[in-house]
C-alpha cells in the first residue's frame, strides 16, 4: 500500500483509501508521541522548511513539533505578508527556498490556490497549511482521526459543522474528507455566512441549530472572525451567538455521546459557550495532539513514500 | 502601387449580403469591383493576380475593444506590436481603450496616439476617449474636441460610473454631439472583492464571487437614463442572459442601444479556470456554460450586435500571481477570427452574421469608413482559410504579453493574409 500523491494540496483528489492510509500511519505516530522517548530519526537529515505567509501560532508550531520528532531540520520563516508585496515574492521566495534543497515545504498563504501556485515552482513535496478559503487538509485529517478514535468509524455518523463556512478553509476540507468516508454532513450557518451553492456541495443546509444538532454524532463548531461579527456578516456578537453559539442547551439535542470540536482558537461565549467547550463531550484537546500525529503521518509519507511512488 | 486582383475567392461581404465566389479588383487602395461578375471594370495590364481559391475574403474586423499598454505600460504592449497583434487575426481596424497612463482625457493625447498610429501602426487605431476625466466617474471630458480630434466612442474603461447623476448629465450633453457612450457594467459594490462567477464552482475554489446582478443592476439603470436622454448607449461587454434580455426590451421600446461581448464569453466558461488559471480570469468573469450558449443565441438573433477581443496584455508581474492577486485580461487579437469560427464550424452562428458582428456592424455604430468591400471602399480585407487546422503555441504569440486564454487551442480556420487599404500588412 502506497499513498499515490507528490504533495498534500487539499482533501480534493484524495480516495477513501488515500484518506485511510493516511489515518492509519497517524495512529502509529500518536504512539510515539505518548512514549517518553519521543525523538525519532525516520527523516534524519532532512529539512523540513515551514512557510507562513499568515500569520499562525498553533498550526506551525504543531508542523515543527512533528517535523522535529521525525528527526528532520525544521526551519520556520514567518513572512507576514504585510511586509512582502505579494504574490512577486510568493513565486520568488519559491524559487529561492528551493535552492536551498529542501525535503519538504509547509506552506500557509492568504489566497486560495497560492500553495498550488507554489507547489509548480519547486522540486520537493509540499503540504497545504491552509490557502485562503480553499482547503487545510491537515486540519480535516486530524478531526477524522479524533472522531475515528472517538467512535470507531466515520462513514455513516451525522457532522454538524457550525459557523463561518463561507470563509471557512476547514469547512471546505471537512466537507471533501467526511463525503469521502461517508458520514452524512449537515451545516448551520445564517445565509450570509454560507457560499453561493452551498447545497450541492454534499451536505444538507440548516438555518437553526435546533434542526441542524438533532441526532448528531459529532458537533464542529467553526471560528468567526471578530471583523465579520460587528454588522458585516451578523448583527452583532449577542445575537450570534443567541442563535448560532453552541451551549449547553442546544448540545442536548445532539446524540448523548456527540462528540464536540473545534479547530481552535475559540472565541469563547461567540460560538462556544465555556461550559461545552470544557464539558466531557468536548474532544478539542484531543483534536490537538492528533493534529501533531497527523502532519507526523503525512510528512514522513510524502517524504518517504511518495518517492517510491514517483 | 500595382493594381490587384483577388481571384476565385468566396466572397462573403455582411454590408452588401454578398456571398458568392469571385474576384476583388483592387486599385489606389480602394475595392474597384467585387463579385463573380466583375460588370464594367476593366483589368489594368499590369495587375498583380492572386488566385485565391479556397479562400475566403471578408471585410478586415474591426475591433471595438482593445487595450493598449501605450502610453505607460510598454512593456505590455505598444500600439506597433498590438498593430501586428491585429493584423494577423485580421483586424483592420481597432478601437484603443483610453485606461491608459496617462488616461487618454485630453485632445492632446487623442492627438499623441493618432501620430504614434499613423508612424508605427500596420492597422488603423481609434482612439476611445475617457467618458470622465482621469476615469473618475465625476467629471466630463470635452466631448466635442475630443470627438473632432478623431475619438470615435466614449467610453469609461472598465468601470461603471457609479453615480447615476453624473452618468444622466454624460449622457445627456454626448447627446448633443452624436456621441456613441459605451460602458463595460459592473457595481462595484455589489461585486465587492469578487474575482469570478459566483456559483459552486467558486465555492469549491474558495474564490469570492461575482453575482450576475452587478452586471445586471447598473445595465438597467444606463437603459433607463438611455431613455431619459436619448443618447447613444452601447453596452460593451455583456456575459450573462439577462443582460440581452434587458437590452433586447429596450430596442423594442426603441432605446439607442447596442451591445459587444468578448470572443471569450462566446467559447469559453467558467470552469475553463481549472485550478486557479490567472489567464481565464476575466471582466467580466466568464460564465456558466448555460450562459454561454444563451450568448451565443443571443449573438445569433442580433440581440447582441458586435464580439470584440477585449484584448488586454498582461505580463508575468500581474498574472504569475495566487487567481484573487492577479489582474483581470487576456489577449486576444490574434485569435478573434479564429475563436469565432468555432460559432461556425459548430453550426450556431451563420458565417454572415458572424463576419456582420466582427466587422460590419462594428463599422456602423461607430461611423467608420471599413466594414464593406462595397465597391468604392477602401480595400481593408481578411482573407480566410476556413478549414485550415493549427495549434497556438506560446512562441507564435505576436503580442508583447503571452497571456492568452487560447494557448495551446486547437483552432480549424486561420487567416492567411490581411490588407490595409490593398496593402498586404500579415501573411502567414
Amino acid at each position: 500500500m502506497s499513498f499515490p500523491h507528490r504533495h498534500l494540496l487539499g482533501i480534493k483528489g484524495l480516495s477513501e483509501q488515500d484518506i485511510h492510509y493516511l489515518l492509519d500511519q497517524s495512529d502509529a505516530a500518536v504512539k510515539i508521541s505518548r512514549q517518553r522517548e519521543k525523538k525519532t530519526s525516520t527523516l534524519r537529515g532532512l529539512t523540513q522548511i515551514n512557510l507562513f505567509f499568515e500569520s499562525s501560532t498553533r498550526t506551525q508550531a504543531s508542523f515543527e513539533l512533528a517535523g522535529k520528532r521525525l528527526g528532520a531540520d525544521v526551519m520556520n520563516m514567518s513572512v507576514a505578508n504585510s511586509s512582502v508585496k505579494k504574490g512577486e515574492t510568493l513565486v520568488d521566495t519559491a524559487m529561492t527556498l528551493n535552492a536551498m534543497r529542501p525535503d519538504v515545504l509547509v506552506v500557509r498563504h492568504s489566497s486560495a490556490g497560492a500553495v498550488a501556485l507554489l507547489s509548480q515552482k519547486v522540486a520537493c513535496p509540499v503540504i497545504n497549511a491552509g490557502d485562503g478559503a480553499h482547503e487545510h487538509p491537515t486540519q480535516a485529517l486530524l478531526d477524522a482521526l479524533t472522531i475515528r478514535r472517538a467512535k470507531g468509524k466515520v462513514g455513516r455518523l451525522i457532522v454538524t459543522i457550525c459557523g463561518d463556512v463561507l470563509h471557512s478553509r476547514v469547512a471546505r476540507s471537512n466537507i471533501l474528507l467526511l463525503n469521502a468516508l461517508g458520514a452524512r454532513v449537515r451545516v448551520v450557518a445564517p445565509s450570509t455566512l454560507l457560499p453561493s451553492g452551498i447545497r450541492h456541495m454534499g451536505v444538507e443546509v440548516f438555518q437553526r441549530m435546533e434542526d441542524g444538532l438533532k441526532d448528531a454524532d459529532v458537533v464542529m463548531m467553526l471560528r468567526l472572525q471578530r471583523e465579520r461579527m460587528a454588522g458585516a456578516f451578523v448583527p452583532s456578537v449577542r445575537e450570534y451567538f443567541h442563535y448560532y453559539g453552541l451551549d449547553a442547551v442546544k448540545l442536548a439535542l445532539a446524540k448523548d455521546d456527540a462528540l464536540v470540536m473545534h479547530p481552535g482558537p475559540m472565541n469563547r461565549g461567540v460560538e462556544i459557550s465555556s461550559d461545552v467547550a470544557d464539558g466531557p463531550q468536548s474532544v478539542i484537546e484531543q483534536q490537538v495532539e492528533m493534529g501533531v500525529a497527523v502532519r507526523m503521518a503525512v510528512m514522513e509519507t510524502l517524504m518517504l513514500h511518495g518517492e517510491l511512488a514517483r | 502601387m500595382t493594381p490587384r486582383i483577388l481571384k476565385n475567392v468566396r466572397i462573403v461581404d455582411p454590408s452588401t449580403l454578398m456571398d458568392e465566389t469571385g474576384d476583388i479588383l483592387i486599385d489606389g487602395g480602394r475595392i474597384i469591383a467585387c463579385g463573380a461578375q466583375l460588370s464594367g471594370a476593366e483589368i489594368p495590364a499590369d495587375c498583380e493576380i492572386e488566385d485565391c481559391t479556397g479562400l475566403i475574403a471578408v471585410p478586415g474586423l474591426v475591433d471595438a475593444c482593445v487595450h493598449i499598454g501605450e502610453p505607460g505600460a510598454e512593456h505590455r504592449e505598444t500600439i506597433a506590436s498590438a498593430s501586428r497583434a491585429a493584423a494577423k487575426g485580421g483586424v483592420t481596424s481597432m478601437i484603443m481603450m483610453p485606461d491608459t497612463d496617462p488616461v487618454i482625457d485630453d485632445v492632446a493625447l487623442v492627438d499623441f496616439v493618432q501620430r504614434l498610429a499613423r508612424d508605427e501602426a500596420i492597422v488603423r487605431v481609434h482612439p476611445a476617449a475617457a467618458l470622465t476625466k482621469g476615469l473618475n466617474g465625476e467629471d466630463m471630458t470635452e466631448f466635442g474636441l475630443l470627438l473632432d480630434a478623431g475619438a470615435v466612442m466614449l467610453s469609461n474603461g472598465r468601470h461603471t460610473v457609479d453615480n447615476p447623476a453624473v452618468m444622466r448629465r454624460v449622457m445627456t450633453y454626448a447627446r448633443d454631439f452624436g456621441a456613441v457612450v459605451a460602458v463595460a457594467t459592473q457595481d462595484r459594490r455589489l461585486g465587492g472583492s469578487g474575482v469570478m462567477n459566483e456559483g459552486l464552482f467558486a465555492s469549491w475554489l474558495g474564490l469570492p464571487g461575482i453575482p450576475r446582478e452587478a452586471e445586471i443592476i447598473p445595465l438597467e439603470r444606463d437603459l433607463r437614463l438611455a431613455a431619459l436622454t436619448g443618447a447613444r448607449y452601447h453596452a460593451m461587454s455583456i456575459s450573462v442572459p439577462e443582460s440581452s434580455d434587458v437590452i433586447r426590451a429596450a430596442k423594442a421600446r426603441g432605446v439607442d442601444v447596442t451591445a459587444g461581448i468578448s470572443i471569450n464569453h462566446l467559447t469559453l466558461n467558467e470552469t475553463d479556470i481549472g485550478e486557479y488559471r490567472t489567464f481565464f480570469r476575466l471582466s467580466p468573469p466568464l460564465r456558466t456554460e448555460d450562459d454561454r450558449r444563451a450568448m451565443v443565441s443571443a449573438l445569433t438573433d442580433g440581440t447582441i450586435d458586435i464580439i470584440v477581443s477585449a484584448h488586454d496584455p498582461q505580463d508575468v508581474d500581474t498574472k504569475r500571481l495566487p487567481f484573487a492577486d492577479a489582474e483581470n485580461g487576456a489577449i486576444g487579437l490574434e485569435t478573434l477570427l479564429a475563436a469565432a469560427l468555432r460559432l461556425y464550424h459548430s453550426g450556431d452562428v451563420p458565417l454572415m452574421r458572424l463576419i456582420d458582428a466582427l466587422s460590419t456592424r462594428p463599422a456602423r455604430i461607430l461611423g467608420l469608413d471599413a466594414g464593406t468591400l462595397a465597391i468604392g471602399a477602401r480595400a481593408d480585407i481578411a482573407l480566410i482559410d476556413p478549414e485550415h487546422p493549427w495549434v497556438l503555441s506560446k512562441e507564435d504569440i505576436v503580442s508583447r504579453s503571452k497571456n492568452s486564454a487560447f494557448e495551446d487551442a486547437r483552432f480549424t480556420g486561420k487567416v492567411l493574409q490581411t490588407l490595409v487599404a490593398g496593402v498586404t500588412v500579415y501573411r502567414s
